[in-house]
């Protein structure tokens, strides 16, 4: 043991205050820095987003009361239509939210598919994960270049089949669609490794016990399999809503928006209100901001009380 | 605009004669010290031009610490709001006229009218009007040129058209050329604003060069059947299938080999872009020009949008932001930059040498003997910013699916009457 | 074992999930593959319409170099490092402090603040980008790596807190206990006792809070701009205006831009994957 062979170093005259309360004070001396930062950079800055929704600002002058005008102008109270943009973002947002949790049963699809101990499958399991460490910068790249109108190898696959070309990114109704896809790829190989993992841990001795009954296929994996995957099922649906609530790299790489604004989502337009160039709205920005805080506070609440749940029964 | 043909009328005389260093008092200075600049000048050619601006202006003044950093010229739309707001940088790349507005209105860029007021600047009156701001002056330019139709002159030889000069003529030669297997435009819309030059050019053509800018004031509604009338002649070309398909997919560098390659005839642009279909293999045979044709009897008005220097209102090294500008602007460096291996443009100092390129020379001719209408900045520079930003957004889409056309209108109306109050 | 294991069904069977693995790990890596084709390519192919095909000619050296030696990407990689690396090394440290103290000890308010820590993990950070923003801007860190830094190391603490916390709630408690009795001051248990033992996760936490930060886009865009401060993924929007339409070149940019995390992910896998799903899944 590490600890037995540390001389005690402490001289007699500071067992003071501090010693006796120890135990008290150790941790809030531990935790000071974390939540110092923690308050500086988030904690504070949500309250101060709300603060700032409520006003007009440039991000430069004085900031001017508006109440709820910012509210009122996003979501069409009172005589004026609701923000066209807004109304496209939300409803992309939805589609995100959506689409996305594909990457649920497409990872444990292909964890299925691997979970086997043919030579050489580790490496396979790496290579199929990798899509996951490439930033999505990148990732949006290479898939505009996939998707390109003519030259794209999607259109050359097709051409294949006799399907005529597509232009997915240039296509209001397709783009968003194509983006998701791009966006699923690194998103299914974390899945895919969440539940790998979690195939790892699955008790042999209850599926040999269910095969004995009979159970196999989807029965077995429904009745038996499933129900150990719970944790990573979890994980995989918290990593996944929230990597769809922050879609914006793709976006951002692959459309900028476009064509004619149809693949904005909130994220995108309220950095879009926040940044632009004929001027920093800042407050609508952080309007839109709020709006997508307030969808995602739902799922926080699910997220924690899941796992307050968790710890009442962890001890 | 009269002012601007004169003058441009006598540098082409006095532009052999006068190469002197009007400037030359300036060079006395010794400056010292950090200069920083942030560039937009991302493109191949104008970026070597930037660097060499900047490799020239510090031989002037070794003392000086020039840092350069040059951006993305699509991002920089965005960025330079950051930009000049936190830790400004000491001189900055933008756009003339009403895209100043925003910055000037903000605060953010400096009143360089002192620089205006010396003997040399004389040089730059024609552009002083595309400067000035509440009677003040807020950068200097250093470059502008004109728009117009490129063209594949072996194309148009092959299939026997000649350059039209009426909208009956364009589109019977689009017609042709269609016929023969090829589109008659390329352009990449994904960016939106190459779409402004078209809508700049057919309602400036079919309704006057004073209804354009009445319009860009907010002074017409965007529902005007005269506006419809712009957006039906264009139809007539869309319907044609005259525009390479899936535009809103490339930037405009990215339809250039639709050209190159023989897949497109022409090309609506500003021309920068010469210098990339050089790059990309057209020879001086091949590559021909002509003014956007007439359409209804109106003067002819022209794009010719100017690009500018500006000094952030926080810059640290104000003497040496100055002294760059006057540097941008002299005799000597206009006629270096804008030469037709470097820019390729015009340039703004009227005893600076235009360069001795065919398009230079047919591209000043235009400007200065048959724009009589006037000369407008670009639908990015002309319209103020925010309803620039929903235009081209909707004339992106009218490009696509012209039947929006209603739908679009009364966004764009909805937009204006909420933009000018 | 599910699914049953192959080497238990028939002799096709084997045969055909054999082949089927590398097919399908092309399919998988199929719009990479091609990238990877288009970076060493010459600049020809594109002109004459060879897109997918093979190369004309093996162009690896000439495009790589134009990337390192024409443009600003080392820079730009190096602003990546220079981020990352301080990045990784403040949030670890925090967080494992956090997380010892929140993982050992009893005290009121201790799992709300734990749960602080995660909400503030789930919160969409536009609602961070405003406030954050004009206090770098105030800091006058704007445009800086320090900026950067800064906020990276403080959102990154939540999720790092609730992955520590719970992995050293998972540490043998007796120990702890063991070294209080010989009266082991409270911070040497820490750093003689706990420390050690935490070192799997120290190294899963590092690897992972690497290729995050290394990949973050929307931060770099709104808090620095241009090559004194830009990390990789948004130097390479600057590189592509640069060669634009240069299919060859962006491939070959893009891929040096992923290839950092990618070698991080391949030499330290085990410590990867550990980090991915130990903490969470606990």
């Amino acid at each position: 043991m590490s600890h037995a062979t540390v001389p005690d170093t402490h001289p007699p005259a500071q067992r003071g205050w501090y010693k006796r309360n120890e135990i008290a004070v150790t941790p809030l001396l531990f935790l000071a820095p974390a939540i110092l930062f923690f308050a500086v950079y988030v904690i504070i800055p949500i309250a101060q987003s709300f603060w700032i929704s409520l006003h007009e600002w440039d991000g430069l002058g004085e900031a001017t009361w508006v109440g709820t005008a910012n509210y009122e102008r996003l979501l069409g109270i009172g005589d004026q239509n609701m923000d066209r943009k807004f109304e496209t973002s939300f409803w992309n947002n939805i589609k995100w939210l959506v689409l996305y949790l594909l990457a649920i049963p497409a990872g444990l699809f292909i964890a299925l598919f691997l979970n086997q101990t043919v030579r050489g499958i580790r490496i396979y399991k790496s290579l199929f994960f990798f899509p996951f460490v490439i930033s999505q910068v990148v990732v949006g790249l290479v898939f505009s270049w996939f998707y390109l109108p003519r030259e794209g190898l999607l259109n050359a696959l097709i051409g294949l089949f006799g399907f005529g070309p597509v232009n997915i990114l240039g296509d209001p109704s397709m783009a968003t669609y194509g983006i998701i896809a791009a966006g699923l790829w690194p998103q299914t190989a974390y899945c895919m490794i969440l539940y790998l993992t979690g195939l790892n841990a699955v008790d042999p001795e209850q599926v040999e016990a269910a095969r004995l009954d009979g159970a196999k296929g989807w029965r077995m994996l429904w009745y038996v399999i499933l129900p150990q995957l719970r944790p990573a099922t979890f994980i995989a649906f918290v990593v996944t809503i929230i990597g769809a609530l922050r879609s914006f790299d793709l976006i951002s790489v692959m459309t900028n928006g476009g064509p004619f604004g149809s693949t904005r989502v909130l994220s995108f337009y309220m950095f879009e209100e926040s940044l632009s160039e004929f001027g920093f709205r800042m407050g609508y920005g952080a309007a839109i901001a709020v709006i997508l805080f307030i969808l995602m506070l739902g799922f926080i609440a699910y997220f924690l009380w899941s796992m307050y749940q968790d710890e009442k029964g962890g001890r | 605009m009269k002012s601007r043909k004169t003058t441009a009328w006598i540098a082409l005389c006095a532009s052999t004669l006068l190469a002197g260093p009007a400037l030359a008092e300036s060079h006395g200075m010794a400056l010292s010290g950090d200069l920083r600049i942030i560039s937009d000048m991302s493109n191949p050619a104008p970026r070597a031009v930037m660097e060499g601006m900047v490799a020239d202006f510090g031989e002037m003044h070794p003392d000086l610490n020039i840092e350069l950093t040059i951006v993305d010229r699509e991002a920089w739309k965005t960025q330079i709001r950051n930009a000049l707001g936190a830790n400004p940088p000491d001189v900055v790349n933008w756009y003339a006229a009403n895209r100043m507005l925003p910055y000037v209105n903000a605060g953010l860029f400096a009143d360089v009218s002192d620089l205006w007021e010396e003997p040399a600047f004389e040089a730059l009156a024609s552009t002083k009007g595309a400067m000035t701001i509440n009677d003040a002056q807020w950068g200097v330019p250093y470059t502008y040129y004109q728009w117009g139709i490129y063209y594949r002159k072996d194309i148009f030889d092959e299939l026997g058209l000649s350059e039209p000069t009426t909208w009956e003529e364009e589109k019977a030669n689009c017609q042709a050329i269609l016929d023969s297997g090829r589109k008659c435009y390329t352009i990449g819309t994904k960016f939106l604003w190459t779409a402004g030059g078209w809508f700049d050019y057919i309602n400036s053509r079919t309704n006057g060069y004073d209804f354009h800018m009445q319009l860009a004031r907010g002074e017409i509604p965007w529902t005007d059947d005269r506006v419809r009338q712009t957006f039906a002649n264009w139809r007539e070309l869309i319907d044609m299938g005259a525009f390479i398909d899936d535009h809103q997919t490339y930037s405009w560098q990215e339809a250039l080999p639709f050209m190159v390659n023989g897949e497109a005839a022409s090309y609506l642009m500003g021309n920068f872009a010469v210098a990339a279909m050089r790059d990309g293999g057209l020879t001086d045979d091949q590559l021909d020009f002509y003014q956007f044709p007439k359409i209804a009897e109106v003067d002819y008005a022209e794009d010719a949008p100017t690009d500018t220097f500006h000094i952030a209102s926080g810059a640290q090294n104000m003497d040496a932001a100055k002294e760059f500008l006057r540097f941008v602007v002299s005799t000597e460096n206009q006629t270096k930059i804008n030469a037709g291996d470097a820019l390729g443009q015009l340039p703004v100092n009227a005893n600076a040498e235009i360069g001795d390129d065919k398009f230079l020379q047919q591209g000043f001719d235009m400007l200065s003997n048959n724009a009589s209408g006037g000369i407008m900045q670009f639908f990015d520079r002309d319209f103020p910013a925010e309803m620039a930003s929903f235009g081209m957004e909707g004339l992106q889409e009218f490009m696509v699916f012209p039947d929006n056309l209603d739908d679009i209108l009364a966004r764009l109306e909805d937009a204006r009457q909420r933009i000018y109050k | 074992m599910f699914p049953t294991p192959i080497e238990k069904r028939s002799r096709a069977a084997q045969l055909s999930y054999q082949s089927l693995l590398p097919l399908a790990l092309i399919l998988w890596l199929l719009p990479l593959l091609a990238v990877a084709n288009f970076s060493i390519k010459p600049e020809s192919d594109f002109v004459n319409g060879n897109y997918w095909g093979l190369p004309s000619s093996f162009d690896l050296f000439a495009n790589y170099g134009r990337v390192f030696f024409e443009s600003n990407m080392p820079r730009y990689l190096l602003n990546s490092l220079l981020i990352t690396i301080p990045t990784v090394i403040g949030a670890v440290a925090l967080s494992a402090m956090a997380g010892f103290a929140l993982g050992v000890y009893r005290f009121k308010g201790n799992l709300l603040i734990f749960f602080m820590f995660i909400a503030g993990n789930f919160v969409p950070f536009q609602i961070l980008m405003v406030p954050v923003r004009d206090l770098t801007i105030d800091m006058n860190l704007y445009d800086t790596k320090t900026g950067l830094i800064l906020f990276h190391i403080a959102f990154q603490t939540g999720f790092c807190t609730l992955f520590m916390r719970n992995f050293i709630r998972a540490l043998p408690f007796p120990l702890i206990e063991a070294a209080r009795v010989e009266g082991v001051a409270e911070w040497k248990i820490f750093w003689y006792v706990v420390l050690p033992l935490m070192k799997p996760a120290l190294a899963a936490l590092a690897v992972l809070i690497f290729t995050f930060i290394w990949n973050d886009y929307f931060w770099a865009v709104v808090l620095t701009q241009g090559p004194d401060a830009q990390p990789v993924t948004a130097g390479i929007t600057e590189f592509n205006s640069q060669f634009r339409a240069a299919y060859h070149l962006m491939s070959a940019g893009s891929i040096v831009a992923a290839l950092p995390p990618v070698a991080m992910f391949f030499l330290m896998q085990k410590h990867f994957i550990a980090g991915l799903t130990l903490g969470a899944v606990k």
